[in-house]
């Protein structure tokens, strides 16, 4: 089966800095794909390549075989802030991209019965109906993250893009919508890649789990860690558990977070490119002869 | 603690207090004034310099309720009318050309290259130094005085808003690409009602500018208009015309700022949060 999102090869550099370092990944349908690494190890910028907001400086981004080369319709967006629309009510940005795909845009009257129906049953959904008239200043943080998963599920996105969409919020109200999207994601079928910093958070959500690192070491020379781009160091496929956060007191849940913790976070533990534990069997890794000299 | 009530950093002043410490300055000026005025005309009753408040009072009385000797008009309400009509027309034209040409400039890079030297450029010509030109090419009519205004505000306004564009979240752009709009639905059904309030902001900022040139234009060439009534005037040294035409000046830019800013209250009550 072709894989929903393809990326191979793929650097990204910013001037001097390299960003991104060869990397290879394959995500198929329905996977719940959770991307956690250190500051600066460059997951928002992956996540940007694979929106198509930015292009990647050699290798390919491929969503259903198709190059990602601008946003559009094949991926949904949740930022962790700027999703919502401020001058527009809970239910006009939810309508939004059926009004801006089916609808007449460039007409301030135009009104649809149709689609007005659809976002209510979304924002029922994310349990929101009763705020569809209010303004997004007038939610609190956690209800206007519903509101930006409801926005760009309606558009039935075949990839669901997250980047760190709980970040800001207090953990009570972070628990809260893991569990439910989590309840989303079985009820709907959904592709997520969501991008975070909080192992706990990726670890608890994935059904696979990939560590983004820029601490490694390869064959290239001994040039400071430092100057080598993110990689992913590790591809731990997880057990579709889902909807309970009992799970997150289990041994074998803390001893994965140890291993990440080791694998990512972890400045002075070099593993070689060679070593790294990819074990989703959808893992795949093209080194350079540079990289690893056999 | 209690916090003190005027001095310091902490300090909050209760609302009479707030109040009374606005009024002051106010106060202070006119009572001054009143006083000097008292003294030069006790002096000599004929000085023109400094008149009383009901000289004043019944100059303006002559100009706004007694019709003129010669054409028949109510002189300070047909300068008023041709004034706010030259401000309005100018103003409008500027921020209908700084809506499109702005807003289109920020989120199309390549009008941004094309629009923004030029804009600069224009934008660095004193207005003032123009003004013969436009008397000359444009006529000392209606259209030379507009036309003024209209250079002199549009190109700041504009580049505004450009630069307010281009310093949009760029993730509602992506964001709203996502949901399936096209380039021209990011601009004019994303950005466009989003611009809206910083598109008044910027109105309300050069309403001060646009009255200067209006008074400009109008003290060289016109037949009527509020800066042609103060200068033609100043001839005979009428003081008692001249402060309550400036005071009346104020007190419109001040009504047209205060609008835009209920406006911006108003119907942009997301804009604020």
């Amino acid at each position: 089966m072709q894989p929903l999102l393809h990326i191979e090869d793929v650097y990204k550099q910013y001037g001097d800095k390299q960003v991104l370092d060869n990397i290879d990944l394959s995500v198929r349908k329905g996977e719940f794909c959770t991307v956690v690494g250190p500051s600066g190890c460059g997951k928002s910028t992956l996540l940007r390549l694979i929106l198509g907001q930015e292009q990647p400086t050699a290798g390919k981004v491929e969503i259903a075989g198709e190059p990602a080369l601008l946003p559009d319709l094949s991926r949904g967006i949740v930022y962790q802030r700027y999703s919502l629309f401020p001058n527009r009510t809970v239910l006009e940005n939810v309508m939004l991209g059926k009004t801006l795909t089916q609808g007449q845009w460039w007409n301030p009257w135009y009104r649809n019965k149709a689609h007005e129906e659809e976002a209510m049953a979304m924002l029922a959904q994310v349990r929101l109906t009763d705020a569809a008239r209010k303004y997004p200043h007038e939610l609190s943080g956690g209800m206007q993250q519903r509101v930006a998963i409801a926005q760009a599920l309606i558009m039935k996105p075949p990839i669901l893009l997250m980047d760190e969409p709980f970040g800001a919020l207090d953990p009570d109200t972070r628990a809260d919508l893991q569990v439910h999207l989590l309840e989303l994601w079985e009820k709907e079928q959904l592709t997520v890649f969501f991008v975070t910093h909080d192992m706990h958070e990726a670890c608890l959500l994935g059904t696979r789990l990939l560590v983004l690192s820029q601490y490694y070491s390869d064959d290239r020379g001994d040039r400071h860690f430092a100057g080598r781009g993110g990689k992913i160091v590790a591809d731990h496929p997880l057990p579709k558990v889902a909807t309970s956060r009992e799970v997150m007191h289990t041994d074998a849940f803390k001893e994965l977070i140890e291993q990440v913790k080791q694998e990512g976070f972890d400045p002075e533990y070099l593993q070689h490119v060679k070593d790294f534990n990819l074990k989703h069997p959808d893992s795949f890794q093209t080194l350079l002869d540079a990289e690893y000299r056999r | 603690m209690k916090r003190p009530a005027m001095l310091g950093l902490f300090a909050q002043p209760p609302r009479l207090l707030n109040v009374v410490l606005a009024l002051a300055p106010f106060v202070i000026l006119i009572a001054t004034y009143l006083i000097a005025s008292d003294i030069r005309l006790a002096d000599n009753p004929s000085d023109k310099l400094l008149p009383s408040l009901q000289q004043m009072g019944d100059a303006i009385h002559r100009l706004a309720f007694e019709p003129d000797r010669r054409s028949g008009d109510y002189v300070f309400w047909a300068d008023t009318l041709a004034s706010l009509q030259r401000l309005a027309i100018g103003l409008a034209l500027s921020t209908l050309v700084a809506l499109i040409i702005g807003l289109n400039m920020g989120a199309f890079n390549g009008l941004y290259s094309l629009g923004n030297p030029i804009l600069t450029f224009i934008a660095m010509i004193p207005p003032l130094a123009l003004l013969p030109i436009l008397f000359i090419s444009l006529g000392i009519g209606e259209l030379g005085k507009v036309a003024l205004i209209f250079i002199g505000v549009f190109p700041i306004m504009t580049r505004d808003m450009a630069l307010s564009v281009r310093s949009f979240p760029r993730e509602q752009v992506v964001k709203a690409k996502t949901l399936g709009a096209s380039d021209l639905a990011v601009v004019y059904k994303i950005l466009l009602p989003q611009m809206m309030p910083r598109l008044i902001t910027a109105l309300r900022l050069s309403i001060g500018s646009a009255w200067l040139f209006l008074i400009a234009s109008e003290a060289i060439a016109a037949t009527e208009g509020l800066g042609y009534r103060i200068f033609l005037v100043r001839r005979y040294l009428s003081m008692d015309v001249i402060i309550p035409y400036v005071i009346w000046i104020t007190l419109l830019g001040f009504l047209m700022d205060w609008a835009l800013r209920l406006i911006l209250k108003w119907r942009y009550k997301w804009y604020e949060q």
